[in-house]
């Protein structure tokens, strides 16, 4: 294979993947940071952005399923608030309570609320972004409650809580090796699993899903209980990585989830998409964020540079596809 | 003999269900309007509230009130339209945000309160067309769009705000969000609200441009292929949407006196259950003003009676998210209930066809 | 060659219309039986009650002795009935193998879903058919004819005892056709019952060995292809001679004036180099197979797609659409393919879609005027003779001929010089079909241009002064007068040279 079919093998699969054209991307960037400031690649500030995302690594592989179904899902931040809301508060009224113990609460209480959501989706036929949007403000509002208007702080939290994101294994954060068990689950269920590709299949052709027997109703409740879950995991691993629980916590976070999907090629129209290019969205974030201060621009223009990539990203799907379109087009004909 | 007559019997039950004149059909479809159920519900809160709290009635009481939100009530009418047409727009909390920077920011440079004004609703209608231009021209969702402007626009406002607050504003500017008229109660914001409510409501469902809206609601591609210019139309929504954004930083700012890169905030989501809650259908095609004005009122005032009775503002967030989800879930009952009668309309149709009676 | 499946006294009712009257068809394991009938025949209900989209009204199915019930579609491919649907069927993001294996993915050992597995089984599949296609692809990658193998694939690995293929050849070039019979000789083999249907008579004279006609919802007839005739098999389908079927077309003057001349017009990936004439007072028919591009050369000649090259002359005066409101102001209008979503805003009610391409002429100052709707709506519905309770009622109600009647009232409305029909009788009874015919004849009498695109070869030879002939993109040439004949239209349509004018 001489070095002219290998480099026209390379562009086929780019062109035909949009993880690969992200993971270019995410290359050049980081060369180009690298440049600007060296300090960028040292292990210390790895470690800082992979554990700096591993949170919303996870929230967003939760809305990559709903995405994936043609739905969206506006409460993942409040389900992230009242889990954490609940687990700082067991942590605090109960201190000898096991780590594993108050894990489970967490993901307990994000499926429950998941379930609701499904419920309402799957059985109820709201729309999802009505559902979500009603159930954002009922969630936050219980967390209020729950709380009663007070807040943890890390004072009122037990060590082994605060360190349980810290503990490192293999020299990787606790916290970082939960959201790799995550990405490996998700990956595995995504593309090994039935269920799995029933999500990708109702997102893609609800009709032809019927006709081959996969239950649109069954499939859109599991999809809302997988988002209740991992954040209600999520609520968990934020308070005890930012030692503290507050009414307000992760207010908004769905949508930053939601950006990481558009980034990682995920088709708003659902059926399409990957956890890897959700995954690696989700890194790209955690990258520029942290290159800001080399960037010279204060940790307040996050937001805007935020909104920029995403906005970029899509104008950047949308040339793509356009030219995907016209060239099989061409293509089809010259075949004929 | 008997067949006959049953034959008979049969058709004029048919004809009479059939019949949209008829006084049963029309009572039927008046009460199972979802505006009409709106206002019920509305006249009960009233009932219930008032009988609970009588200063709930008192009607000084309730127009101070009413200008506390009217900022998200005025958003809720254009965003009718883009709901309306298929498309949806998460980004006005944060216009609001970027047009309250630029009001900020003209008040502490001494600007004149015309020019503060002019500066709040330019940035609102530059960001609308922004809006616009980009969901037409990149044929994206619109909420993928903007999701994206979003966190531009009030990324924008909290990158040169930071922690700043804007503060000074002169005495003039005020009035819009806490002037009365005259030696009256009435706020100026809710005159304000009622004009462009009435303006709104004429052009959605009296004007050529609002029947194209419900054109391109229900299937854009027809009204397409009828010669309707969609696209010019969506960005119009957008550009109105940027623009009532404008206006409710205005009234916002001046009720407050207070500008932070964070003010608004989940205005958007707010605005939205406000519209879907008045009767628009997130699908698009369907939905009227008067349904939307009801239900900010509606909601308005809930929160406001829940406050009399001391219940805590927490409650009141649960409660509106809890009336959104039971405003949708209800209509799928109806929903239900209106198709079966439809079905039997169709059988009913039907069987007069072949009986060769054709009404009119 | 047993009996698989048994149909008696099959009746059905749709609101206003008796879609199926006490049919009865007998379809037997190794052979193919060919469904005959117009549009509106009744053949697309009778296929949708076997494969369980809709429930029968009245009458019996039986398979091997027992009644068949179905709940849905599931129940019916369950026992082994598949219909060869088009795009409904597919997933355009996910590959071959997954589009054949979705819903009944194969496991591994582990559990795990063993995607090796069922590639190698594609694979296997795939190459019985003696298809080369790779099965990794995106279904969205391939071309019409190979998703439609990848259908009969699928039915295939469904185990299906019967399998129903509509027009299955509309898409496909001759190689894809020979291709096609190949793998339904291969079905027969097998032992499988096959059921076709189809328009075109060589079809059903190479591969079918049995028939039934259905007429007006009606069984009229069966039996042995090799015992019967293309010309008594269409007076069973028709009733009456062919050459009474249609209307007199009114005579034209070739020397009439050209009001549209079109140039060299060319649309990346849907067509190229198409150039033809309009004359007032004529009535020109476009013909091709499923894909030749006809359609979308009309969009672009009306200014809903964009042109890639080529020239427009109106009137005389040069002529480039930026949208539909521009050839609507030229005096054109379109009644497009698809009735539902692409001619009416089904939501919306009869009146309203009668006015919507004239609402701002009937408005006031911009505001709508009732009254002047209200009189639009009886002027032209009652022209069209529509069939409704009232004029307020949901567009969504009526029966596929009226709703093509508001459409057509809809656009005469417009008072257009020049009327493009898109397959204006598809799906739609007998009687309306006339009455579209007679409608059609009467416009171009009165001065109009007609342009009617129909995938049916008798229509567009009975209804065309002229007819142009695209395959594949490309104008393969016009016929008048003489050469238009049955032998010449297909030859052309399928891509060999005619000698034309």
């Amino acid at each position: 294979m001489n070095g002219k079919t290998a480099l026209n093998k390379i562009g086929k699969w780019i062109g035909g993947r949009r993880e690969a054209s992200l993971v270019i991307l995410l290359l050049i960037s980081c060369l180009l940071i690298g440049v600007m400031s060296p300090d960028f690649f040292s292990s210390t500030n790895v470690d800082t952005i992979i554990n700096d995302i591993a949170i919303l690594a996870i929230v967003s592989i939760a809305q990559f399923f709903v995405i994936l179904s043609n739905g969206i899902d506006i409460s993942v931040g409040a389900i992230i608030a009242f889990s954490g809301m609940a687990c700082g508060m067991i942590n605090q009224d109960h201190p000898g309570t096991p780590i594993f113990v108050i894990i489970l609460a967490g993901l307990g209480l994000g499926l429950a609320m998941g379930a609701i959501n499904g419920a309402l989706v799957a059985y109820g036929k709201i729309p999802p972004i009505i559902t979500t949007l009603g159930t954002c403000s009922i969630f936050r509002g219980s967390t209020f409650l729950l709380s009663k208007n007070t807040w943890v702080t890390a004072h009122e939290m037990t060590d082994a809580f605060k360190h349980f994101p810290r503990g490192r294994f293999l020299g990787i954060t606790t916290l970082v090796w939960c959201a790799l068990i995550v990405i490996v689950i998700a990956y595995v269920f995504s593309r090994y699993t039935r269920t799995g590709r029933a999500i990708y299949a109702i997102g893609g052709n609800p009709t032809a899903a019927k006709f081959v027997g996969v239950s649109e109703s069954k499939t859109r409740f599991i999809v809302f209980l997988i988002s209740g879950l991992l954040s209600g995991f999520a609520g968990f691993l934020w308070t005890t990585r930012y030692a503290s629980a507050v009414n307000e916590m992760a207010s908004g976070f769905e949508m930053q989830a939601v950006a990481s999907c558009v980034l990682g090629g995920v088709n708003f129209a659902g059926g399409s998409g990957g956890i890897i290019g959700v995954v690696l969205g989700a890194l790209f974030f955690g990258i520029i964020n942290n290159a800001l201060p080399s960037l010279y621009l204060n940790v307040f223009w996050q937001l805007f540079v935020q909104g920029l990539i995403v906005l970029i990203a899509l104008m950047v799907n949308t040339i793509v596809d356009d030219r995907k379109a016209r060239k099989l087009l061409a293509q089809r004909r010259v075949s004929k | 003999m008997t067949d006959k007559t049953n034959k008979k019997q049969d058709l004029v039950a048919a004809s009479r269900l059939v019949d949209e004149t008829g006084l049963k059909n029309r009572l039927i479809e008046f009460f199972t309007k979802w505006e009409v159920l709106l206002a019920i519900i509305f006249v009960l809160m009233f009932i219930v509230f008032g009988s609970i709290t009588p200063k709930f009635l008192r009607l000084k009481n309730l127009l101070n009130q009413s200008g506390t939100f009217m900022e998200k009530s005025i958003m809720a009418l254009p965003m009718i339209f883009i709901i309306m047409c298929g498309d949806i727009d998460i980004s006005v909390a944060s216009i609001v945000a970027l047009s309250g920077f630029g009001i900020g920011m003209a008040a502490e440079a001494g600007a004149p309160t015309p020019v503060i004004v002019l500066v709040g609703l330019a940035i609102g209608l530059v960001c609308g067309l922004v809006n616009g231009l980009l969901v037409t021209g990149l044929n994206m969702p619109a909420i993928a769009v903007t999701l994206a402007t979003q966190s531009i626009y009030r990324g924008i406002s909290k990158g040169v705000l930071g922690e700043h607050a804007c503060t000074t504003f002169p005495e003039s500017f005020q009035f819009f969000g806490q002037g009365t008229l005259g030696g009256s109660h009435i706020p100026f914001s809710l005159l304000l609200y009622a004009v462009l409510a009435v303006i709104m409501y004429f052009v959605l469902q009296r004007t050529v441009y609002g029947r194209r809206l419900y054109a391109i609601g229900s299937c854009a591609e027809a009204a397409r292929f009828s010669g309707i210019k969609v696209k010019k139309a969506r960005v119009i929504n957008f550009a109105l949407m940027g623009l009532f954004a404008g206006i409710a930083a205005v009234i916002l700012a001046s009720r407050i006196c207070s500008v932070r890169s964070n003010i608004a905030e989940n205005y958007d989501m707010e605005t939205i259950t406000l519209v879907v809650l008045g009767g628009v259908a997130i699908t698009g095609g369907k939905g009227t003003v008067y349904g939307v004005v009801i239900s900010s009122f509606l909601v308005g005032f809930l929160k406001f009676g829940l406050t009399l009775m001391k219940v805590n503002g927490t409650y009141q967030t649960i409660a509106v998210g809890a009336l959104l989800i039971i405003a949708v879930l209800l209509p799928r009952l109806l929903d239900m209930f209106k198709a079966n009668r439809k079905l039997a309309k169709q059988q009913a149709q039907a069987r007069l066809e072949e009986a060769g009676a054709v009404s009119k | 060659m047993a009996e698989l499946i048994t149909i008696r006294n099959l009746t059905k009712f749709f609101p206003g219309i008796k879609a199926l009257d006490r049919v009865q068809m007998t379809i037997r394991t190794g052979e193919v039986h060919a469904l005959i009938g117009e549009n509106g025949a009744g053949k697309s209900t009778l296929v949708k009650i076997l494969t369980g989209v809709y429930t029968p009204t009245d009458g019996e199915i039986m398979m091997e002795g027992k009644k068949l019930v179905f709940h849905n579609a599931i129940d019916a491919q369950q026992q082994g009935i598949v219909a060869i649907h088009q795009e409904a069927s597919m997933f355009p993001e996910l590959s071959v193998t997954e589009n054949i294996y979705m819903g009944h993915h194969q496991r591994g050992k582990s559990h795990l879903l063993s995607w090796k597995e069922m590639k190698s089984n594609t694979k296997a599949l795939l190459d019985r058919m003696q298809l080369d296609i790779n099965p990794d692809t995106l279904v969205k990658n391939l071309s019409v004819a190979q998703r439609h193998m990848v259908e009969i694939a699928k039915a295939l690995s469904l185990n299906a005892k019967c399998v129903i293929m509509d027009e299955p050849t509309s898409a496909l070039t001759n190689n894809e056709v020979d291709d096609l019979y190949r793998i339904i000789r291969q079905l027969k083999a097998e032992g499988k019952a096959i059921v076709f249907i189809s328009h075109k008579f060589e079809e059903i004279f190479d591969i079918c060995d049995y028939f039934t006609v259905l007429r007006d919802g009606q069984y009229i007839g069966e039996g042995k292809i090799k015992d019967s005739t293309p010309d008594k098999i269409i007076h069973m389908m028709i009733g009456r001679d062919l050459s009474t079927m249609y209307p007199a077309l009114p005579s034209f003057d070739p020397k009439s004036p050209v009001i549209l001349k079109v140039r060299g017009l060319c649309q990346n990936g849907a067509f190229h180099d198409v150039s033809f004439d309009l004359h007032q007072g004529e009535i020109l028919g476009f013909y091709g197979l499923v894909g030749a591009g006809r359609s979308e050369v009309m969009r672009t000649v009306f200014g809903i797609d964009r042109s890639d090259g080529g020239t427009m002359e109106l009137f005389g005066k040069s002529y480039s659409p930026r949208g539909p409101e521009d050839a609507m102001k030229a005096g054109m209008a379109l009644v497009p393919e698809d009735r539902q979503k692409q001619g009416l805003v089904l939501a919306m009610t009869i009146s309203k879609n009668i006015t919507l391409p004239a609402i701002t002429k009937l408005s006031k100052k911009g505001f709508t005027d009732r009254k002047g709707e209200e009189d639009y709506t009886v002027k032209h519905g009652e022209a069209m003779e529509i069939k409704a309770a009232g004029w307020q009622v949901d567009a969504d109600t009526l029966s596929g001929g009226n709703q093509q009647k508001v459409v057509l009232a809809k656009w005469i409305g417009t008072d257009p010089k020049i009327l493009i029909l898109d397959e204006p009788t598809k799906g739609i009874d007998v009687a309306t079909k006339a009455a579209v015919h007679e409608f059609m004849v009467e416009m171009a009498s009165k001065g109009k241009a007609v342009i009617i695109i129909s995938s049916e070869l008798p229509e567009v030879i009975g209804m065309s002064n002229r007819i142009v002939v695209l395959h594949e993109g490309t104008q393969m040439g016009e016929f008048s007068g003489d050469q238009i004949t049955q032998d010449n239209i297909m030859k052309a349509a399928i891509g060999e040279k005619v000698e034309c004018k």
